[in-house]
Parts: C-alpha cells; sequence; structure tokens
C-alpha cells in the first residue's frame, strides 16, 4: 500500500479500533455500571430519538457562539488597532484586558445573568468574554511587529497614517491575526455552551446544548448525554474548518506556512 | 546648482549614548557613486539614513540638493540590506508601492512598474509573489522599486550582503548597466573592498568609535565597468590600497 493511500486508511482503521475497544470496555463493565459507558448503538439510537431537541438546542449554541465569536473578532480588531498606536497607550490598557481574561468565567456568568437575564444576550457576551482576549493580544502583536524597514519605507514616501495602517500594518498582522482566530474559533462554542449551562433559558425555546446538558444529567440520560457530547464537538469542528478554510483563501497565495515541502 | 548632497560638521547620537558620527563633512556631485566602507559601527548606514531624513540630526548640517532632506523625498529611493517586500503583493504590484503612495495614477503606476521590472531583467515574474523568487531575484525587486520613482539619489544599505559572491559580482555588474541608462547619484555601503572599489567612483574609508571620515580613495577606473575591470592591474592596486586602509582603521580600533 503507498504512504498516502495509507495516510488516507489509517485513520478509519484506528476509528473502528477505538469503536472496538469502546464496546469491549463496555463488556467488562458489571451490568449496573453499564449505563455509565453507552454502547455506541445506543448513542446513535439517541441521536435518533432526541434529534429535534439536539437540532434546536445546536442551533440556539450555534446563534449564541456566532454573535459572540463575531463580536469579539470585530471588537478585538478595533481594540488591538487602537493598541498599536502607542506604548503608552498599551501600557494603560492592557492591565485592565488582563483581569478581564484572569477572572474565571463562572465568576462573572452569574453576575452576566443577573444584569442580563438568562437568555442569548448573556450567552453571546459569555462567548464574547472568552474569545476576545486571544484575539486582541495576537492582532496588536502582529500590528506593532511589522518590518522596521517597511515602516521606513512608507514613511519616506510620505505615506499617510491611514496608508501605513491598513497597506501595511494590517496585512503584515494577518498571520497574527489568524493564529488568533484558530484559538478564539475552538473557544467560541466552547464559551457558547459555558454560557448554556449558566445562563441558558428554555423558554421561548432558547435553551443549548449547554442547559441540554443539564437537563439529561438530572435525568441519567447517559447516551443522550453522549450524544449532546458528539454534537458539541461537530460544532467545534465547523467553527475551526471554516477558519482554517478563511485562513488559507486569505494567505495560502504567499505565506511561508502553506509552502509545500518540496517547493 | 547645489551638491547633490552637503554633510557640514554633522554629528549624530542615539539619546544620551556615544557619538555614533563625528564631525562628518563632505560634498557629493550629481552622478557620484560613493561607496561607504569601515568597520561595524561606524556608521555607514546611519549616513544614509540622514540623507533620507529617517533619523534627525544631532549637531552640523545635512542639505540634499539644496534642501532639508525632509523637503527632499521625491529625489530619493532606499534599497535596503533585506529585499523588505511586501509578501502578500505580487512583484508588479510590490514594485508600485511607492508610486502608489505618492499617488501616482494607477495606469501610470502601473506603467513604470513594467519599465522598472523590465530594466531588471524581470518581467516575466511580474505576476510572481516573493515566496516564489530566489534571494538575488528578490534583492532585484527591490531595486525595480526603487527605480521606479526616477530618483536623483540612490541610497544602498549593503543590499547584496547576503548573497553569494557569483549572484553578487553579476548584480554588481546589472547594478552599473542599469545606471548607464539613468545616472543617479549612489550612496552605496558595503563590507565588501571589492565590490567598493569595482562600483564607486569615490570610496569613503570610515573609522568607528565615533564615526570619523578616516580617508577618501578616488576610483579612476573608467565606466562601464564589466568583468574585465577585476583583472586589470589598477583594479587589483585599488583594492589592495583600500583594504590596507581598512585594516589599518581596524588596528587602531583594538
Amino acid at each position: 500500500m503507498s504512504k498516502q493511500a495509507l495516510t488516507r486508511t489509517l485513520p478509519l482503521f484506528t476509528g473502528v479500533l477505538f469503536i472496538a475497544l469502546w464496546y469491549f470496555a463496555n463488556f467488562l463493565l458489571s451490568s449496573e455500571r453499564k449505563f455509565l459507558l453507552p454502547q455506541p448503538h445506543l448513542i446513535l439510537q439517541a441521536f435518533h430519538d432526541q434529534g429535534p431537541s439536539l437540532w434546536s438546542a445546536a442551533l440556539n449554541t450555534l446563534r449564541g457562539a456566532f454573535l459572540g465569536f463575531g463580536l469579539a473578532v470585530s471588537g478585538s480588531f478595533v481594540v488591538a488597532l487602537i493598541l498599536s498606536l502607542t506604548p503608552l497607550v498599551r501600557a494603560s490598557l492592557y492591565p485592565y484586558l488582563m483581569i478581564m481574561q484572569m477572572t474565571p468565567i463562572i465568576v462573572i456568568a452569574p453576575i452576566l445573568i443577573l444584569w442580563a437575564g438568562p437568555g442569548l444576550v448573556s450567552v453571546t457576551v459569555i462567548t464574547f468574554l472568552i474569545c476576545f482576549f486571544p484575539m486582541v493580544v495576537n492582532t496588536t502583536q502582529g500590528l506593532i511587529s511589522t518590518d522596521r524597514n517597511l515602516v521606513d519605507l512608507f514613511r519616506m514616501c510620505k505615506a499617510t497614517k491611514r496608508q501605513e495602517i491598513f497597506l501595511l500594518r494590517v496585512p503584515a498582522a494577518l498571520p497574527y491575526f489568524f493564529t488568533g482566530l484558530r484559538i478564539a474559533a475552538t473557544l467560541a462554542p466552547i464559551g457558547a455552551i459555558v454560557g448554556d449551562f449558566y445562563a441558558g433559558n428554555s423558554a421561548g425555546g432558547q435553551g443549548g446544548l449547554g442547559f441540554l446538558t443539564i437537563i439529561y444529567s438530572s435525568q441519567f440520560k447517559m447516551p443522550a448525554l453522549f450524544a449532546t457530547a458528539v454534537t458539541s464537538c461537530a460544532l467545534g469542528f465547523l467553527f475551526a474548518s471554516a477558519v482554517i478554510a478563511l485562513s488559507w483563501l486569505s494567505m495560502h497565495k504567499w505565506h511561508d506556512s502553506y509552502s509545500r515541502a518540496d517547493s | 546648482m547645489p551638491p547633490i548632497v552637503e554633510f557640514k560638521q554633522v554629528e549624530k547620537r542615539y539619546g544620551e549614548g556615544p557619538v555614533i558620527l563625528d564631525r562628518i563633512s563632505f560634498t557629493a556631485e550629481r552622478g557620484d557613486f560613493i561607496a561607504l566602507i569601515g568597520p561595524s559601527g561606524c556608521g555607514k548606514s546611519t549616513i544614509l539614513k540622514l540623507i533620507s531624513g529617517l533619523s534627525p540630526l544631532s549637531g552640523g548640517s545635512v542639505a540634499v540638493d539644496g534642501m532639508e532632506p525632509d523637503n527632499a523625498l521625491e529625489e530619493l529611493a532606499f534599497v535596503f540590506q533585506e529585499p523588505t517586500l511586501l509578501p502578500w503583493l505580487t512583484v508588479q504590484k510590490n514594485v508600485e508601492v511607492p508610486l502608489r503612495l505618492r499617488s501616482t495614477r494607477a495606469d501610470r503606476r502601473s506603467d513604470l512598474a513594467t519599465k522598472s521590472l523590465a530594466l531588471v531583467g524581470l518581467s516575466e515574474r511580474a505576476g510572481y509573489y516573493p515566496r516564489q523568487l530566489s534571494g538575488g531575484q528578490k534583492m532585484r525587486v527591490s531595486i525595480a522599486r526603487a527605480l521606479s520613482l526616477s530618483p536623483k539619489i540612490l541610497l544602498l544599505d549593503e543590499p547584496f550582503g547576503a548573497l553569494d559572491e557569483m549572484t553578487r559580482d553579476h548584480l554588481n555588474e546589472e547594478l552599473l548597466a542599469i545606471r548607464e541608462q539613468k545616472a543617479w547619484t549612489a550612496f552605496f555601503v558595503t563590507h565588501s573592498v571589492a565590490e567598493a572599489v569595482f562600483l564607486s567612483n569615490r570610496i569613503f574609508v570610515l573609522s568607528a568609535n565615533p564615526g570619523r571620515l578616516h580617508r577618501e580613495v578616488a576610483v579612476d577606473l573608467p565606466y562601464p565597468r564589466t568583468e574585465e575591470t577585476r583583472q586589470s592591474a589598477r583594479y587589483q592596486s585599488l583594492v589592495a590600497e583600500v583594504s590596507k586602509l581598512l585594516r589599518s582603521v581596524e588596528r587602531n580600533q583594538l
């Protein structure tokens, strides 16, 4: 078998092996403990049985994740631009950004619920808070790391500050921006689910996957809990894949990270 | 007509640090090709930065075509030690960048960039991205970018220092060939005595700590210069003379 074919088929074999091991682990458990590790076909069955609830919850989580992520991306870009202006601005604002990042979200969540009430707004704000920091730190670093000689070249050509920012610093910061974006993309669904967990609201059909987790765990519906976990994971993949695709579209022609080893 | 560049008792220090340049005075005439050579830290690159207005003076005066350097930016172009290309732009767009910043019309800048690329023999690479080019080709694009501005003065800060000797020799010959067509004044920083003698008609040997103009050597080799120039006895004796000067400067420094 060629190396390429092996690379393609190996993950499939690993998957089959993993499922087999899962069944085997279930087989080893005593009958009264088997419910702790439901067999894969029972999880599939839960997908079928709980399909509408899972789908609706996933959409609600997706909405919160997307809104929080979008706000974090646009907000962090503006803040990073301000931070990149002078070291003085950075020194003035960085400690407060650190405070925002250091405060655990499980402490902030109840405060937010009291302020905004349970539901989409709180979930969005929690997602925003989780995604914002890595975005702003990476983008700022990119904006202030522009090649000194290129900045000199722009100044020698009497470039305006606006030209220096948008024709030079912003495109030069793209690799850093996408590093932040990748981190934020994996955090966004997690943030939304954590948000749901604390601030989810089933009234009006706004409950997300986090809220569903509370319901299923209180009912000891283990297969449905596993199905919720798989759905959450799929949401994470969706976000990460979208960002990876966007990064490829923006940089594959010119950035060294996309050059093939043999080119 | 004023001299193209005039330094009078120029002093430079960064903040409260040591003196980098100490009372440097010289006059460059139009069409001069001046090589700046000396030990590390003697202020060669600082002289280019003072001409280009990128760095403020600490004392004395600099005049570029009779003007303050800040007012003479349109007469200058800079070629850095690294190619300093914008990796997200194609070769053509890279060459157009300074023209775009100087608000040149789109059709005109495209035309000027095309001509500049033809001058350095890279017309066929116009649509490439910098990462698809070799080190020598990238440096040629950097030179094309500078030439697209039709400068009166070209400032070159050790542009071929990172290239292998063969590529460097080849680019030296190309640079002089281009200059035959557009006679700009050049200030060329280098660590290579052979390169300085091959390219220039005047060599400024600088000493360090603080940077002073130790000696000027007139290079009386006729232009155009070719591979045969490197074989000539006069070229060899000039290389030997400048090397000796450089060694004495470095010995004094120790």
